[in-house]
């Protein structure tokens, strides 16, 4: 049995760990990039989301690797993200190929259903030892989100462009072969003092601005061209507010994020108080959180269509009176441009800089005529 | 007796549509405004540009003190000139609106393929919106409309302020209302209601899709390309019950801004990166390649001039653009966002 299951961005860490203690065959789709989404958006309905068309683009590539088993999360609730599965399912059997698919429905929704999914994948295993390689495995993946999350602070002062992404695939490497507690622990340590290491130019003023949306186009950067590596070296500090071990855990604590869904949820009460599917109301929630904490700016992504974030779009430009702090949308599927996106993004990042009135030492070239470029002025705008 | 040459400021956006250039004094009044079709070929463009630019100023001697450049084609621009500073078009298009209209609070901008909306409260950009996904409404679909009824561009506006009482265009779609546009001219409606019903479709479209939640609060200033079109003037007038200015240099505001902005930089004389106006003889050759560093795999460009390397960019990591940055004197470096 070769078990594969779709790109979630550094996800593939953490199934790495889990399927080697269940001893199963993990095939790891190739890294999703422009081929996997033509191939996703060429087989699957054009109103669907870029997620889909980016999961069918994984699976058809697992599949062509070799892979006989593929799992897809479930879930219930207003989002079509529940469906997708079974969409996926079908798409890829009318492609003619023969595999098990496996629907993995979150723990909350049927424990009994929850253990027998693992246990079909690795005949024998007893509750408790799904249970303690969970456990393990979910350590290791909370020690891979709390180097990226670590990355986002650090990528905005780093003095040589490019120096924190480089840092942050030595420390993947560092946590890849810790496999006991213990071994998890010291590489959690030691990988983030990677991260930590890297030359920073920490008298430099940043911006500080929220990425709020969408959970899979937070997660995955190739979904969202790379968001946070073109913000960084413009001289922002990014925090987001979902994180994969987050997403996936059944609790409610979001120990990366580091706000709990329910103060998040009370902090979205005033403007939307019950659940709309999806992470509108979450978004909505880490607005507000972040604004009260002195962001400068907001970044929601949502998928084109996604009808949670819409009900969160159209709910911002109250909160963003109401508190007072900038929000730029943008939403994106197989056809968003980056060029578009840069654009859109330079200019708020620009308005940021003038709404703080301070000439913002920012740093590093983004761009090949940056090499030639001084700082400007930046009195008028 | 020598007449000392004047100090100008270069400011250059070139858009999918149209390749605009201005030398502006140290007042920031525009002393030329070039303003032609991009048709395809932004280096071509440009090059021609400055050809024009320099005829136009004939025997005037001008000393660029810095360069500006902006537009979709910024970057590439910005190499072939040699800009002291690379900025987006909403930034440079507020800059520009609000050197012309000092209180400023609302800036439309209607492109040849996007259009913006831009909030500023004090001289300083508090929102903005730019199309996204759908680009219904903009330059070019008013292009193509004028060529199929027949009527150059340039006197669509005056047909629009003709008419009584506009048809009602379906402007969800371009290609819906192109549809409905034929099926009005079928059914014997006057062309100028079919245009002027079309720019009232136009401004519909655009303030649904921009103006979401926003306070449109005058003075409203109305630039870009579009701005020309008398009927898109009154169309935006009767949406938005209030005056709406029009700059002299409406279609080259991007260029102006763009102008200020290497203005603010206060470059001493010599200062500046321009390469002169000798550029627009050279000859550049731009390609694309793969990236293998990584799994990304990005597409990287490459522009050579006379067979020289000039510059690499486009991936995400910045590897091909810090290998080309200039060695030697470490310059203070701005960001795409700075």
């Amino acid at each position: 049995m070769k078990v594969s299951c779709p790109h979630m961005g550094h996800l593939h860490w953490m199934l790495d760990d889990l399927f080697e203690r269940l001893g199963v065959d993990y095939v790891k789709p190739p890294p999703t990039t422009t081929k996997t989404l033509t191939i996703g958006a060429k087989h699957s309905p054009e109103f669907a989301c870029l997620p889909l068309k980016i999961n069918v683009g994984n699976f058809v590539e697992a599949l062509e690797l070799g892979a006989d088993t593929l799992i897809m999360a479930g879930g219930h609730g207003p989002c079509r993200f529940g469906y997708y599965g079974i969409v996926e399912e079908r798409i890829l059997r009318d492609l003619g190929y023969d595999f098990k698919f496996i629907m993995l429905e979150p723990f909350d929704d049927g424990k009994w259903a929850f253990y027998k999914t693992f246990e079909s994948l690795s005949p024998g295993l007893s509750i408790r030892k799904l249970w303690k390689t969970l456990k393990a495995s979910f350590s290791k993946g909370r020690a891979f989100d709390e180097i990226y999350k670590r990355s986002l602070q650090v990528r905005a002062y780093e003095v040589n462009r490019g120096d924190t992404t480089r840092a942050l695939k030595e420390a993947e490497q560092v946590l890849v072969p810790a496999y006991t507690p213990e071994e998890i622990e010291e590489g959690a340590r030691e990988s983030l003092a990677i991260i930590d290491a890297v030359d920073q130019d920490l008298d430099r003023e940043v911006l500080k601005v929220g990425i709020v949306g969408e959970f899979f186009l937070l997660l995955e950067p190739f979904s969202n061209f790379g968001l946070e590596e073109i913000l960084g070296p413009m001289g922002v500090y990014i925090e987001r507010s979902v994180w994969v071990t987050d997403w996936i855990a059944p609790n409610r604590d979001n120990k990366i994020y580091g706000f709990p869904k329910q103060l998040v949820e009370e902090k979205a009460a005033p403007y939307l108080s019950h659940n709309v599917g999806g992470e509108g109301r979450e978004t909505i929630g880490s607005i507000v959180l972040m604004a009260e904490r002195g962001f400068d700016g907001i970044i929601q992504l949502l998928p084109f269509g996604c009808m949670p974030e819409n009900i969160a779009t159209s709910i911002i430009p109250k909160v963003q009176r109401e508190h007072d702090i900038p929000v730029l949308t943008l939403a994106f599927d197989e056809q968003t441009g980056r060029a578009g996106l840069v654009t859109r993004v330079e200019a708020f990042v620009d308005l940021l800089v003038a709404r703080r009135g301070s000439k913002l030492a920012l740093a590093g070239a983004a761009t090949a005529t940056d090499a030639a470029t001084k700082q400007p002025s930046l009195s008028k705008i | 007796m020598d007449i000392p040459a004047k100090t100008g400021y270069l400011g250059i956006d070139v858009g999918s549509v149209s390749t605009n250039l201005v030398i502006l004094d140290e007042h920031a009044s525009v002393l030329a405004a070039i303003y032609r079709r991009t048709q395809g070929q932004p280096i071509k463009a440009v090059q021609e540009g400055l050809k024009e630019l320099v005829a136009l100023l004939e025997d005037q001697e001008i000393e660029v003190r810095s360069v500006g450049t902006t537009g979709s084609a910024r970057h590439l621009t910005g190499i072939i000139v040699g800009a002291d500073v690379v900025k987006n078009e909403i930034t440079a298009h507020a800059v520009a609106a609000s050197q012309v209209v000092p209180d400023v609070n609302t800036v439309l901008e209607i492109g040849g393929q996007d259009s913006k909306l831009i909030i500023l409260r004090d001289g300083v950009v508090t929102d903005f919106a730019m199309n996204s996904v759908c680009a219904a409404g903009t330059g070019s679909f008013l292009d193509h409309q004028s060529a199929r009824v027949g009527i150059p561009i340039e006197d669509f506006g005056s047909y629009a302020v003709r008419s009584e009482s506009p048809a009602h265009i379906a402007g969800r779609c371009s290609v819906f209302a192109e549809s409905d546009m034929i099926h009005k001219q079928q059914v014997g409606v006057a062309v100028e209601d079919i245009i002027y019903g079309l720019c009232h479709a136009l401004v519909r479209n655009y303030l649904n899709n921009l103006s979401k939640g926003k306070e449109l609060m005058a003075p409203v200033v109305f630039q870009g390309g579009v701005a020309a079109n008398a009927g898109m003037k009154r169309a935006f007038e009767d949406a938005l019950g209030m005056e709406i200015v029009i700059p002299t240099h409406h279609n080259v505001m991007g260029a102006i801004g763009s102008a200020i902005l290497a203005m603010e930089m206060e470059l001493e004389p010599g200062e500046t990166s321009f390469k002169g106006f000798d550029v627009s003889g050279l000859v550049y050759d731009t390609s694309t390649f793969g990236c293998n560093g990584c799994s990304n795999t990005c597409e990287v460009v490459r522009i050579k001039v006379e067979g020289k390397t000039l510059a690499r960019w486009g991936g995400r990591c910045g590897k091909w653009e810090n290998e080309d940055a200039p060695r030697g004197r470490k310059r203070e470096r701005a960001s795409v966002g700075a």
